[in-house]
């Protein structure tokens, strides 16, 4: 799965030449990378095919096309972080790409009733028995995947409801409850046994209940408190976790700083911290560590550039309180102490009894994270990492115990829904193939398909007609009315019309075009017609030299190019798949039919029975 | 069947020195079989002006009928056009020509439209000199009719249908020699290489330039045994020179050997940089040409390559004495130059 098999080897020929060798379009990565959005999605949904339907008007099949690989469509739909839309072709032949993910959205909208399409759940078990902790994207993932598969799970939710981050942390104007309640909620309906409000305070006692395996869906760790005196009169306000600031920044919620701020600690997110700060306008920003500069655990360049940009780094100050006065934050109070480091590396702070305080309106925490998982004890077989993750297997998900799986942030820490997703199915089938007793380590193969468009001589079965419609903008609610309101949701929605235009808008890159190079009679009609250039006769050269001899010089190495066997003149047949349109004229043209248009459907491997 | 061809291009094409892409040197989506060897040549067209920076607007396409006929339809489609009756195009290029000598004429033909229905204006037109690109679209076959056999197909060559053509056949550039053509020359539409360099010197030359090219029609005259199918041509393909056109006052940066290279200066000061390949032929010789074509049908070959040119022709304008101005900026004056005028002349011959 993971070799990049789109790379094209360099060979020798028999003249001592280097050239490329023929492109293998066997291999189901090659016609994969072409499909730019769903190589970039981290749980590769099949977009233009679920796009096509839309277009036809066939919401619920374009909708469990979504559903089967993405699992929340109508969240995300909302909510995506997108990559599939930076890497859509669209925007390389034009300003901007197709609006996939508002398209996701019109499916989820306008669908029938699709419970009857979902998978049945057996009613005979397969003898196995989950435990699922946590209720967000990772973990109702591996729900979907195994409940149809006959799985017994029991899940446990710390929260009231279901949906995790997604619930907790999207304002309810970007993504309406009823839409997460609904999406959770076909897979809680498969018959998850759920146990909300329960929080799970023991590993142990859990794999002592004797469950085949668990799946750790948890979310992300956050960044540790300093609960020193006048804490609680700040209430929060004042002063704030440093990685959990850093987010606020990085989602633009945050965007100016008061005048004087602390930073407490000595790592990288301290010098994140600071330099962030300075950047939002403070004028006076501190950093205050309890050791001497010598002993910091940031990167030294790290270091460095924050002195480059004059933020102090005060040292050996030890932090007492928070001076707080009518609920403002005012200073903070330091005892400075002197430090050393025995034989045994034992480090000593010795207080001198010299007090001093710092102004301070803003205090960002900075001093390592929290241990997200406290109430997983140290003795079972799962070895953590030096920051406080459990050491994870970034293939399997599985841990050290081997009956134990993360997924989603609890894995690797924060990352967004769709690669939380994406991580749940390599969970499923990881869970799946460890208690049928596999080798987890050899993945399974992707599903495709490839099958020619031909209707007629020159007609295809799908629309290869490229139009020229600007990329729509999605309608909102009256301004008046969505501030007005915390839950009202802000974005209307394609209505059909513009979904059917902005459907079009897709140039159906997943209709590959397929070259047989023995039918090839080399008549340049495939040349002449390509709108973009990206078709070249020439004779074989190594990569660079070959991509520079294109009738347009295949500059952007990011795309794959396809080189063909020789033909009958000893030259190569080069394509640059970099803007093709996949508009069908090259094998419109082609007399022999040695280019065709065939759909190539890749489906990502999935736990199978 | 697509009728339209997306607008978009590739965002890297590059453009000449009047901004242009070959974009702007495009013509409507062809409507001839998939593979036909014309849409290669059109395409050799617009490269060819697009290299020369050509103005678009400048030039006007002419043609008779035929499949090679159409073709003007599908390369330049901002310049100026006249779709003629059939074998009628050297006439109708001829007056163009004599009317206005500031464009630039390229007629397209086929075999059927030159050696047969057309014969008699073909030749006068090279006779006469007229200041054209001439391009033969020869494919040895009546495409439009569904296959006969043309007046160029080869004795012994087998169409679709199967059965050998008995009769001598007509070589199109013997003819144009024979008849003083100044600049001829025969190619390939599968080989754009040699093709868009002789096409644009004979854009350079001043007089007659006649290209034949062979062009193969995928579906009447591309089975085994036809001597105009791509196999054929690419076996048996045999060129005496290829050719670099290096545009005016731009340098040549090609390496240049004494004893196989020609360099031929045009009159706009463009160059047509020679390799040769057949070091014994001499370019500006009618005879060593004529025989050189000779020997290599004796030896099964087809030559390919400018054959002969004769860079300081005079065409018919200079030959006649004609007006510099097209006839359309000639003011009442000057095409009526009155009674008094006319009883001058009249005395000259009295």
């Amino acid at each position: 799965m993971t070799v990049n098999l789109g790379r094209i080897y360099p060979h020798i020929q028999a003249n001592g030449e280097i050239s490329v060798k023929p492109t293998d379009t066997n291999n189901p990565e090659y016609f994969h990378k072409v499909v730019d959005c769903q190589y970039a999605c981290p749980a590769h949904t099949p977009v233009p095919e679920y796009i096509r339907l839309i277009a036809a008007g066939k919401y619920s099949e374009a909708y469990m096309i979504n559903w089967e690989s993405n699992v929340f469509p109508g969240i995300l739909g909302r909510t995506c972080d997108r990559p599939c839309e930076p890497a859509c072709r669209r925007g390389r032949i034009e300003e901007k790409p197709v609006a996939i993910c508002r398209l996701k959205r019109v499916c989820a909208d306008m669908k029938d009733d699709i419970k009857s399409m979902l998978p049945k759940i057996p009613k005979k078990k397969n003898g196995f028995k989950l435990a699922i902790i946590g209720a967000g994207p990772s973990a109702l993932t591996v729900a979907r995947d195994l409940m149809p598969l006959g799985y017994e799970i029991d899940l446990y939710e710390a929260t009231s409801k279901a949906g995790g981050f997604m619930r907790q942390q999207i304002p309810s104007f970007r993504l309406p409850e009823s839409i997460i309640d609904e999406e959770t909620g076909y897979i809680l309906d498969m018959g998850v046994n759920t146990f909300f409000n329960t929080r799970i305070e023991s590993m142990k006692e859990l794999l002592n209940k004797g469950y085949d395996a668990v799946f750790v869906g948890t979310g992300a760790p956050t960044g540790r408190q300093l609960k020193l005196p006048g804490f609680e009169l700040d209430q929060g306000e004042s002063v704030q976790v440093g990685v959990e600031w850093l987010a606020q920044v990085a989602f633009g919620h945050v965007t100016e700083t008061p005048k004087d701020v602390i930073v407490i600690g000595g790592g990288n997110t301290a010098m994140d911290c600071c330099r962030s700060a300075l950047r939002l306008g403070a004028k006076n920003v501190k950093v205050v560590l309890r050791t001497p500069i010598s002993a910091m655990v940031a990167s030294p360049w790290e270091i460095e550039d924050t002195q480059a940009e004059g933020i102090p780094i005060i040292e050996n100050h030890n932090p007492l309180e928070y001076v707080v006065e009518d609920g403002q934050l005012k200073a903070m109070k330091f005892e400075v102490i002197e430090y050393s480091v025995d034989d045994t590396g034992r480090e000593t702070f010795t207080p001198t009894g010299q007090m001093e305080t710092i102004d301070a309106s803003l205090v960002l925490l900075a001093i390592g994270q929290a241990n997200a998982f406290p109430w997983i004890e140290r003795d079972l077989g799962i070895e953590f990492t030096k920051i406080g993750l459990a050491k994870v297997d970034e293939k399997t998900h599985q841990s050290t115990n081997p009956k134990v799986f993360f997924g989603g942030d609890a894995a690797f820490g924060p990352k967004n829904i769709i690669t939380a997703v994406a991580q749940g199915h390599q969970a499923a089938i990881s869970i799946n193939m460890f208690l049928k007793g596999e080798e987890l380590a050899e993945r399974p193969d992707p599903s495709t398909n490839l099958l020619s468009q031909k209707m007629g001589i020159h007609d295809w079965s799908y629309a290869s007609m490229v139009t020229e419609e600007k990329r729509h903008l999605v309608p909102h609610v009256d301004l008046d009315e969505a501030i007005n309101s915390h839950t009202i949701e802000v974005e209307l929605g394609f209505d059909a019309k513009t979904a059917l235009e902005e459907a079009e808008r897709c140039l159906n890159c997943d209709v590959e075009t397929v070259f047989t190079a023995d039918k090839c009679i080399e008549c340049d009609a495939c040349i002449d017609i390509c709108p973009v250039d990206c078709l070249t006769f020439t004779s074989n050269k190594e990569e660079a030299e070959l991509r520079r001899n294109l009738n347009v010089p295949a500059l952007n190495l990011g795309q794959s190019i396809f080189v063909s066997d020789h033909l009958n003149t000893g030259r190569v047949m080069v394509k640059d798949e970099d803007v093709c349109l996949h508009c069908g004229l090259c094998a419109e043209r082609c007399p022999t039919a040695a280019w065709d248009m065939q759909k190539f459907l890749y489906i990502a491997p999935k736990p199978v029975k | 069947m697509s009728y339209k061809i997306p607008t978009f291009r590739h965002p890297n094409l590059p453009k000449n020195d009047l901004g242009y892409t070959t974009k702007d040197y495009e013509g409507a989506v062809s409507t001839l079989c998939a593979g036909c060897g014309h849409d290669s040549i059109s395409n050799a067209i617009i490269e060819a002006c697009f290299e020369m920076s050509i103005p678009p607007h400048r030039v006007a396409k002419l043609s008779g009928i035929g499949c090679s006929s159409k073709t003007p339809t599908y390369f330049l489609g901002n310049s100026h056009g006249f779709n003629s009756v059939h074998g009628r195009m050297p006439s109708v290029a001829t007056g163009a020509n004599m009317a206005n000598r500031e464009l630039l004429y390229i007629g397209v033909s086929g075999d059927g439209d030159t050696a047969s229905i057309g014969m008699g204006q073909f030749v006068h037109a090279v006779r006469r000199n007229v200041n054209m690109v001439y391009i033969c679209e020869n494919n040895g076959v009546y495409g439009l009719t569904k296959g006969q056999d043309s007046a160029t197909t080869d004795i012994g060559s087998k169409s679709k249908k199967g059965e050998p053509n008995a009769l001598e056949p007509i070589d199109l550039c013997s003819i144009a020699l024979q008849l003083g053509a100044t600049f001829v020359a025969n190619s390939f539409s599968g080989d754009k290489d040699q093709l868009v360099p002789i096409i644009q010197a004979a854009i350079a030359h001043r007089g007659f330039a006649f290209i034949n090219i062979i062009s193969p029609c995928v579906t009447f005259n591309n089975a085994p045994g036809s001597t105009k199918a791509y196999d054929y041509i690419r076996q048996h393909m045999a060129s005496t020179n290829t050719v670099d056109y290096v545009p005016p006052a731009e340098e040549i940066t090609a390496e240049f050997d004494e004893g196989t290279d020609e360099k031929v200066t045009m009159h706009d000061g463009s160059i047509i940089n020679l390799h040769k390949l057949e070091t014994k032929h001499d370019i500006h010789s009618r005879t060593s040409a004529l025989s050189l074509m000779q020997e290599y049908k004796a030896e099964d070959k087809v030559v390919t390559g400018i054959l002969f040119m004769d860079e300081n022709s005079q065409e018919i304008h200079e030959t006649m004495n004609t007006t510099q101005r097209p006839l359309r900026d000639l003011g009442t004056e000057e095409l009526c130059p009155g009674a008094a005028n006319l009883e001058k002349i009249n005395d000259l011959h009295r």
